[in-house]
């Protein structure tokens, strides 16, 4: 299993960038995602009071987020739902295990769900002896690959199609083709058995509906239809910040989100799910069940400056157009999120401890708040995040923290300041000044004569 | 118009020549300059790195020495370190006493392009410099100033010159402050997709309004013996070559 952690992250970058192929793919999808996306929201002339609107939705849902969700669990269940409450991951995945076992399903499909991703349900359900089959066609790939997702909708963005076509031959017994539409039929043909011999169906949730108890599920490939369809039990996780008020909220996020993330004005399918099925004779599953999942998200609702994380609705659009994610990928991130909102979100659901670098793997430039659809402050955030870990009292950045008091010392103080223009200029003469700046840019040298000094005899007298 | 010169560090050490063009450009549109030899560093680098007490400290220092003059507006060459002054206001959050203080000198302080076009409603400043170039938008000036037109506006009247637009403008040069020594591989991977846009753009120079943005790209393009130079908007606005 390919498995990185968010601690190598300079190793799992550095190991990325040489890899060409890698490269050649993010280069093409995230450019084409970033061009699609523009042209999507152009279409709308009022893109800009949308983002407002809809972030305007999400904190007033965040800040009354226990009086939504009890409105939500209350409808839902007053339509056949059941609903069970997950502290964290391993409660959410064993509450899903023994489901499965209590009702005896052995084979389970699965939709592309991140929440699931992070709770690290296929593992659990291995574990304990399920068999269990991703749906989404990049989620497919990425489990016959024995991988993890590297973009938060487009799973297997960092293989190419000649990649996919060797995996799906030596998995698959598929004849060598590069044939997009064949490597689809494969897929699709293998898929559609497992779909029937399916006993339970597991989903992600893009909104729930407090006024209704309803979940909506957006996707293109029909897979999360049939899962959330065919099989006689739906188990559906959705995370506490899921929830939005009213029927009527969900048109704004349902044009900004398949546009944020795709650029499609409307993914092809939308799955309004409320409760199970009326009638014995109806089609549909037996038992819906919803999974609400906290794992560190009520810790991110307590801060007044962290809470905007949770408005985040997983579009990827901060992935696309985030230069450092168009280099080096996701799985140099080394965490379920990758990418600017990852992290924000990583260090906060799992702490600091393995991914203390993640905030620093930005260049603050601001391209994700500008295409983000709920506004999200991604460059606040990270530069919030990046002061709780010098003020944790970590030692790895002892070096630092000692040069960033110097410093401060020496930029209140002209004296010290002058002093060290000049240490700086005689030190460059003897040797570099900045070696990881050098290897691969010329350095500009200090001046003979600095700024103040040319006021001083020149410019202050003309 | 009198005008207080917040040079910036960087400038003030490395590149001076940038210090002397936002001068020479203000006291040729009427304005009267002063610079304040006490003044050092706005405490970004400690700010985005996460050392807030340290950028405080400095950021302090910065308010009581600008709050001292009697100057109409500061003014300075650069987006990102204006972009700092901006958001003194959040580091002093909550602050009774600072945040005040901060706010009012957040609202004083101009970068040269925006105090030029809005301020002075100024579009051409009378420089001239021949050949081709293309304008680089620096990040936090483009999303944190919002500056798209202003400096555009100013170039477009220089006379001489040609401005060729890159088809990633707005992309980042992947300099970030610490970012470029802390992931220096990264950093330059994304400044090559830059590097690449400009030589295909065939400008004899590349402009923009943060020396350290230029530093990060002529670094590149002095390593590849590239014949394209940067040149900083304070440079290009003083120059009268023509």
């Amino acid at each position: 299993m390919n498995q990185l952690s968010s601690e190598t992250f300079d190793k799992n970058a550095k190991a990325a960038l040489a890899d060409v192929q890698l490269r050649g793919a993010l280069r093409h999808a995230t450019s084409l995602f970033g061009k699609r996306r523009l042209e999507a929201a152009r279409s709308l002339n009022n893109w800009e009071e949308l983002r407002t609107h809809a972030r305007a939705v999400k904190d007033e849902v965040l800040l009354h987020l226990d009086r939504y969700l009890e409105t939500f669990v209350a409808n839902a269940e007053k339509r056949g739902a059941v609903v069970h409450w997950a502290n964290d991951g391993t409660e959410a995945n064993a509450i899903i295990c023994k489901l499965a076992r209590d009702r005896n399903a052995r084979t389970i499909v699965k939709s592309k769900s991140m929440t699931t991703e992070e709770t690290h349900l296929n593992d659990a359900l291995e574990a304990a002896g399920l068999q269990v089959v991703e749906t989404d066609l990049g989620e497919y790939i990425i489990q016959l690959a024995h991988e993890t997702p590297s973009h938060i909708i487009a799973p297997a963005i960092h293989k190419t199609k000649r990649q996919v076509a060797e995996l799906f031959t030596s998995t698959l017994g598929m004849p060598p083709t590069d044939d997009v539409a064949q490597l689809t039929r494969t897929a699709r043909a293998t898929l559609r058995d497992r779909f029937a011999a399916a006993d339970m169906g597991v989903s992600g949730v893009n909104f729930g509906i407090a006024q209704t108890g309803t979940i909506v599920i957006v996707e293109n490939e029909g897979n999360i239809r049939l899962t959330t369809s065919v099989p006689r039990i739906h188990v559906a996780v959705m995370g506490i910040e899921k929830v939005i008020p009213r029927l009527a909220d969900l048109d704004l996020f349902l044009k900004l989100l398949p546009r944020s993330g795709t650029g499609q004005r409307l993914t092809t399918y939308q799955s309004f799910i409320t409760g199970t099925k009326r009638n014995v004779d109806d089609e549909g599953p037996d038992e819906l069940h919803i999974v609400i999942l906290d794992n560190g998200r009520s810790r991110m609702l307590a801060h007044p400056v962290t809470r905007q994380s949770l408005a985040c609705i997983r579009c990827g659009a901060c992935l696309n157009a985030c230069p450092v994610y168009q280099q080096i990928g996701g799985h140099a991130y080394g965490s379920v999120y990758p990418g600017p909102i990852g992290a924000v979100i990583t260090p906060q659901l799992i702490g600091f401890e393995k991914t203390a670098q993640l905030p620093y793997a930005s260049s603050l430039c601001g391209a994700c708040r500008e295409v983000c659809p709920v506004k999200i402050d991604i460059p606040q955030l990270l530069l919030h995040l990046r002061s709780e870990i010098t003020s944790n009292g970590s030692k790895r950045n002892a070096t630092e923290r000692i040069a960033f008091k110097l410093w401060a010392k020496v930029m209140v103080s002209p004296a010290l300041y002058n002093l060290s223009s000049l240490a700086g200029r005689l030190i460059q003469k003897v040797m570099p000044l900045a070696p990881a700046w050098t290897r691969e840019r010329d350095l500009r040298p200090i001046e003979q004569q600095s700024f103040r000094s040319l006021w001083k005899t020149k410019l202050s007298h003309e | 118009m009198k005008v207080s010169l917040f040079v910036t560090c960087l400038v003030d050490q490395m590149w001076t020549s940038v210090g002397a063009g936002t001068v020479a450009v203000l006291r040729r549109v009427g304005c009267d300059v002063e610079f304040d030899n006490r003044q050092t560093c706005c405490g970004q680098p400690a700010f985005n790195t996460g050392y807030r007490d340290e950028a405080r400290q400095v950021a302090q220092r910065f308010i009581r020495i600008f709050e001292e003059s009697k100057a109409d507006a500061i003014v300075s060459p650069s987006g990102s370190c204006t972009a700092m002054v901006h958001h003194y206001p959040e580091l002093f959050a909550g602050d009774k006493e600072w945040e005040p203080r901060a706010r009012a000198m957040a609202t004083r302080t101009h970068e040269l392009s925006a105090f030029l076009v809005r301020v002075l409603k100024i579009a051409d400043v009378g420089a001239s410099w021949s050949g081709k170039l293309t304008w680089h938008d620096a990040c936090h000036g483009l999303r944190d100033l919002n500056l798209k037109n202003e400096p555009r506006t100013l170039i477009r009247n220089v006379r001489g010159v040609e401005l060729v637009e890159l088809e990633n403008a707005e992309a980042c040069c992947g300099f970030g402050g610490t970012f470029s020594v802390k992931y220096p591989e990264i950093s330059v991977a994304i400044l090559d997709q830059k590097i690449e846009a400009i030589e295909r753009s065939g400008v004899h120079a590349v402009v923009s309004g943060d020396a350290s943005c230029l530093m990060q790209i002529g670094g590149r393009l002095s390593r590849n013996r590239s014949k394209v130079r940067v040149m900083h908007l304070a440079e290009l606005l003083a120059s009268q070559s023509l």
